[in-house]
């Protein structure tokens, strides 16, 4: 479950694609794809590389959990069932330390609805979901 | 054809439009418009009221039915949300043709037009679908093209019955979003910009109010609008400042309101147009914007280039430039991201970062900047034809309370957000 009172979130469902990147958050890991011939990581998780359009040249890298937050709004009228016995929740923008390009969604477990600090380090964190698949969160660096 | 985008003016570097000028709008009809269906009189469902919006258009461009070769609509009515519960009798039932949008076979059986040789019924949403429809005269596909718009409003809250958002389970590309409660594009990911775009500029929430309040100035100047019919008072701006909060710091006038009606609009040939009752509104260009950005939120840098990236389509295929564009309908629903349009195109002058400034300045439209004449989405309810039945009515000077007293040679107008989108180059003159 969440640490995040009332919050149940959907579980991703892996597809061929996907699933090295959820298996290693089920192993709380953070793994990225990495154009090794760019050197240009990518998120969410793509078919071919967005700079020099090849499929062949993916591997998935481990990532350090470190961020920053960008920006945040806070939800207080959701449609998603797993967030209405939440609410209201924040909902916050995370840039990779290792690639400010690369962003990341955040509800930031441990921090109150609207009191969120913007700008503040934050580290990875894993949360489990409605089916038991871990998701990677952000925290607070305190 | 409708199925590919090679009709599309999509990049940049594709020069003058081959059409430019040779294509005009000569007609428009507006329908009655309601929040919603009440389930029961045939002549204010979306059928009827789209009989009513081309019927209009026809007469309005002095035309007959018999004129009309070529039927051009969109099946994206905002009812295509399937979750919402339908209003009448229970399925089974063969089609909802003529209930939750129009397909160009039920109005041509309708209406009984016997020269129709062009149909298109599956169009995008309207700013690129007024593109498609410039194209297709300009190509010849057909010489006199009904086009029309129908936006439908179902009973029931938006997604709240979308099986998606009541599922254990996030398939697809939403494993990596809906986890954090990510629900759509136009409301999240333009709401992070807006918020990006504070951080950056130093700017807040409270820059949109004077927007809000003049939209809803112009809407309540717009005859047929759905707050000069059902509501017709002025907000305040204490209203706004105190607005239901919906996702912080959005609040619900920054939403524009869903309602059931449809417009109506005739494109002819320059040639054709010569001799028609309306004077013409000739079409210079038309672009179009598609993409998303890097990561998981498009970012305002991302966003300010895709709209940098559409003007400077525009100019190039219209030959004009920022200094000539007289009326300017970009899109405001939601009110967050219009600034980017303004930014982007430069109208009168507006620098990035600028926008809240030039909001709080004389907006008004017999001001020096009238800035979305037509009231936009949120003066006149989401009819997204508000922005170029307002950029014809200004053109020919029949704005009426609204007529701007500036220059109105020229119009700008399209919708919907900045990374995706389809706007049109009007003027008076053909060259
Ligand atoms: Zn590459």
């Amino acid at each position: 479950m969440s640490t995040i009172p009332g919050l149940e979130r959907p579980g991703p469902v892996p597809n061929d694609m996907t699933r090295p990147f959820w298996d290693a958050c089920n192993e709380r890991r953070l793994v990225l794809q990495n154009c090794t011939a760019c050197q240009r990581l990518h998120y969410p998780p793509a078919q071919r590389c967005d700079q020099c359009g090849s499929a062949d040249n993916f591997q998935w890298k481990e990532v350090e959990g470190k961020g920053h937050i960008d920006v945040y709004m806070v939800i207080r009228d959701s449609r998603i069932r797993g967030f209405r016995s939440a609410q209201p929740i924040n909902f916050a923008v995370i840039t990779l330390d290792e690639d400010p390009g690369i962003n990341f969604l955040s509800n930031l477990p441990g921090t109150p609805p609207g009191e969120v600090p913007v700008g503040a380090p934050v580290e990875l964190i894993f949360e489990e979901t409605s089916t038991g698949q871990l998701v990677h969160e952000w925290q607070v660096v305190t | 054809m409708v199925s590919n985008t090679g009709w599309m003016r999509n990049q940049e570097g594709l020069g003058l439009w081959e059409h430019r000028g040779k294509v005009a709008i000569v007609g428009w009809g507006q329908s009655h418009i309601d929040r919603r269906w009440d389930g029961v009189s045939l002549d204010r469902s979306c059928g009827g009221l789209t009989k009513e919006a081309c019927l209009k258009a026809i007469a309005d461009a002095g035309l007959s039915l018999d004129d009309i070769d070529g039927l051009i609509t969109s099946a994206e009515t905002r009812a295509e949300q399937t979750w919402a519960p339908r209003p009448y009798f229970d399925p089974p039932y063969d089609t909802e043709d003529g209930l939750t949008f129009t397909s160009a076979d039920w109005i041509q059986r309708e209406l009984g037009m016997k020269n129709v040789q062009y149909r298109v019924s599956d169009a995008p949403y309207i700013g690129p679908m007024m593109g498609l429809a410039a194209q297709a005269v300009g190509d010849g596909l057909c010489e006199t093209a009904l086009v029309w718009y129908p936006m439908v409003n179902l009973a029931g809250r938006y997604g709240h019955n979308n099986p998606q958002n009541n599922s254990d389970e996030a398939p697809g590309p939403s494993a990596f979003t809906l986890p954090w409660g990510y629900q759509s594009g136009a409301m999240f990911n333009n709401l992070v910009i807006f918020q990006q775009y504070c951080k950056k500029y130093g700017k807040s929430h409270d820059g949109l109010a004077d927007l809000c309040l003049n939209l809803r100035r112009n809407g309540l100047m717009t005859p047929w609008s759905y707050y000069a019919l059902h509501e017709p008072y002025q907000l305040t701006r204490e209203d706004y400042l105190n607005g239901r909060v919906i996702e912080e710091p959005l609040v619900i006038y920054d939403c524009d309101r869903p309602v059931n009606t449809c417009a109506a609009f005739i494109f002819t040939t320059a040639e054709r147009a010569k001799d028609l009752r309306q004077k013409p509104a000739y079409v210079l260009n038309h672009a179009q914007n598609g993409g998303r950005g890097r990561s998981t939120m498009a970012t305002l840098e991302e966003h300010q280039e895709a709209v940098a990236s559409l003007a400077r389509k525009m100019w190039e295929g219209s030959g004009l430039g920022p200094d000539d564009v007289d009326i300017f309908n970009p899109y405001d629903g939601y009110l967050t991201f219009t600034q980017q349009f303004l930014e982007g195109f430069q109208w009168h002058g507006v620098k990035w970062g600028e926008a809240h400034d030039f909001y709080a300045d004389d907006i008004r439209v017999e001001g020096p900047h009238p800035f979305l004449s037509s009231g936009g989405n949120n003066g006149t309810g989401r009819t997204r034809a508000c922005l170029f039945s307002d950029s014809l009515e200004q053109l020919r000077g029949t704005a009426g309370p609204r007529q701007v007293t500036t220059r109105n040679d020229t119009a700008l107008a399209g919708c919907n957000t900045p990374d995706s989108n389809g706007f049109l180059m009007l003027s008076k003159h053909p060259d």
